[in-house]
């Protein structure tokens, strides 16, 4: 019963703690780049505004366009619901491990390009190529980062990986500092920040993940602007349950949420607050260095798993 | 006491695991200025690892060792190697022979290689720091790599010079360092060469009027 519960008052939490992210962060480089910034609350008036507008499409768009925003919202708020974040004993996490969340986050991702390439204009197909490119190399990546913590706590399953991290004794795993490098860059490639994408501009040369959704409009563009809050929100929540998971509820313990609730909040602001400081020293890279990048994130991780192997701890 | 001994372990291993994430980086380092500062980097910490090395197993020839290291190869050879290219004027980019993700590839089989290599030798070893003779073995090998994928010189010689980073590094994981006499003159001789490479550069540049060594491949007969 408190189980379920807690699954149902995290979905919620995610659900409106994910836009709040997206404008911490926006703030956040607001105020880095001296701008009075548009304040916390501007990606829900953005999603507003978009609920309240009549949708356009295009005359040949076909079922697999309309049905797409919708997979890509459920599939994302699946990903960010099942992270443990303030409490490990949530129903629907023993149903899914780090290896099923990789496969949703391709789901996600096969859905928007094929939506991006069902209209035939040109800048869906770039953006679908590009955002494929992207992600055939940030993929590995991602999946050898999740098995280097599964060697420390010999499982796949997220809630035991943080379990054991979590209450373990303080030690310094160098495999986790490499892992944990290497997943700031999966993050930052996949959420299309900007060494790799820019969040912010429509410019044909660089863009990535905007140039797929240009065709997308009022509610359709509302639910995938809201994905991609919820990707970002499902991301540095891994990131928090791998690298820093101290703070979190444990299973029964119902005393424990609102600290655990706090030490969320106060740990996704310090990652917000990171994030935005590392776009704003980073320049755009070049499209044709994203595979040297990727591959750098690749080795990073490949290496933590092998230096666990020799270390042993 | 028993405490800060299992962390300082720990942390010799987390140094030992930086210093195959440099000898990584300056395998896919492109500009010759930031191979300098990255050799730099590697070289202190060398000299941390050897300093926590000598203190949590009480060798006190280890911190003449480490301030050695810490005096030779991130104060004086890094600004030797900086005045270097900007005599000869070489801030230009590195070109490798083979592009830089399949070199990374051919340096993790490697690692992969010396790992396994390492693994039957730390077994026989006695001393809390073995584990990390694997790293030791990777980066001597993986300046190898990097010796042999650039065509330019200077490139050349910083290899040189992080393999020597990391046969320090073996001695001091293995057998808590060699001799001081061995080490001194290990140091001098790097000193030496250094110097004596710094005069062949400019040679080179003066008879073929670049740092390319492929030019050195064939005799001419004037």
């Amino acid at each position: 019963m408190n189980g379920i519960f807690l699954q149902l008052f995290q979905n919620g939490l995610v659900l409106l703690l994910a836009p709040l992210l997206v404008g911490w962060v926006n703030q956040c480089r607001a105020w880095l780049q001296n701008r009075s910034g548009a304040g916390l609350l501007q990606p829900y008036r953005k999603l507003i505004k978009l609920f309240h507008k009549d949708a356009v499409l295009a005359h040949n768009a076909s079922p697999l366009f309309r049905l797409t925003p919708y997979i890509l919202f459920a599939s994302m708020w699946l990903a960010a619901s099942l992270v443990p974040v303030i409490a490990t004993d949530l129903p629907l996490s023993p149903a899914v491990d780090v290896i099923a969340l990789v496969g949703i986050f391709a789901l996600a991702r096969v859905f928007i390009s094929l939506a991006a390439m069902d209209i035939g204009t040109s800048f869906g197909t770039l953006g679908a190529r590009r955002e494929m490119l992207v992600g055939f190399l940030a993929e590995p990546a991602l999946l050898m980062v999740f098995f280097s913590a599964a060697l420390i706590s010999q499982s796949t399953s997220l809630v035991t990986i943080v379990e054991t991290l979590a209450h373990k004794q303080f030690v310094i795993y160098p495999s986790l500092a490499f892992a944990a490098i290497a997943f700031v860059m999966v993050l930052l490639a996949e959420n299309a920040r900007i060494p790799v994408d820019n969040p912010s501009t429509h410019l044909e040369l660089t863009m990535i993940h905007e140039a797929m959704i240009l065709e997308y409009s009022a509610r359709y563009l509302a639910l995938i602007e809201w994905a991609s809050a919820l990707k970002l929100f499902a991301y540095t929540t891994i990131g928090i349950a791998l690298f820093m998971p101290w703070g979190i509820a444990e299973a029964g313990r119902l005393e424990a949420l609102p600290l655990a609730l706090g030490m969320l909040l106060l740990k996704l602001a310090v990652a917000g607050a990171g994030l935005a400081l590392l776009e704003t020293v980073t320049a755009k890279m070049r499209i044709f260095r994203v595979p040297e990048f990727m591959g750098t994130a690749f080795l990073l991780a490949v290496l933590g798993m092998l230096i666990h192997f020799l270390v042993g701890s | 006491m028993n405490i800060l001994n299992i962390y300082s372990g720990q942390l010799i291993n987390l140094f030992a695991a930086l210093v195959l994430l440099i000898a990584f980086a300056m395998l896919a380092q492109r500009r010759v200025l930031s191979l300098i500062n990255l050799f730099a980097l590697q070289g202190l910490l060398l000299a941390a690892s050897t300093a926590l090395v000598a203190w949590s197993s009480d060798q006190h020839h280890l911190y003449y060792s480490a301030a050695l290291t810490l005096v030779l190869k991130v104060l004086f050879l890094p600004w030797l190697l900086h005045r270097l290219i900007r005599k000869l004027n070489v801030k230009w980019d590195i070109e490798t022979l083979i592009n830089i993700p399949t070199t990374m590839l051919l340096g993790l089989a490697l690692v992969v290689f010396s790992f396994n290599l390492a693994g039957p030798i730390s077994e026989i070893a006695g001393t809390i720091t073995r584990s990390t003779l694997g790293i030791a073995i990777a980066s001597v090998l993986l300046s190898f790599l990097m010796m042999i994928t650039r065509s330019k010189a200077v490139p050349q010689v910083i290899g040189f010079l992080a393999m020597e980073n990391g046969l320090f590094f073996a001695a001091v994981t293995a057998t808590y360092g060699m001799p001081m006499v061995v080490e001194l003159g290990i140091a001098l001789d790097i000193l030496v060469g250094m110097i004596i490479m710094g005069i062949f550069f400019f040679q080179i540049r003066a008879t073929f009027d670049s740092l390319e060594l492929k030019h050195m491949e064939k005799l001419r007969e004037d």
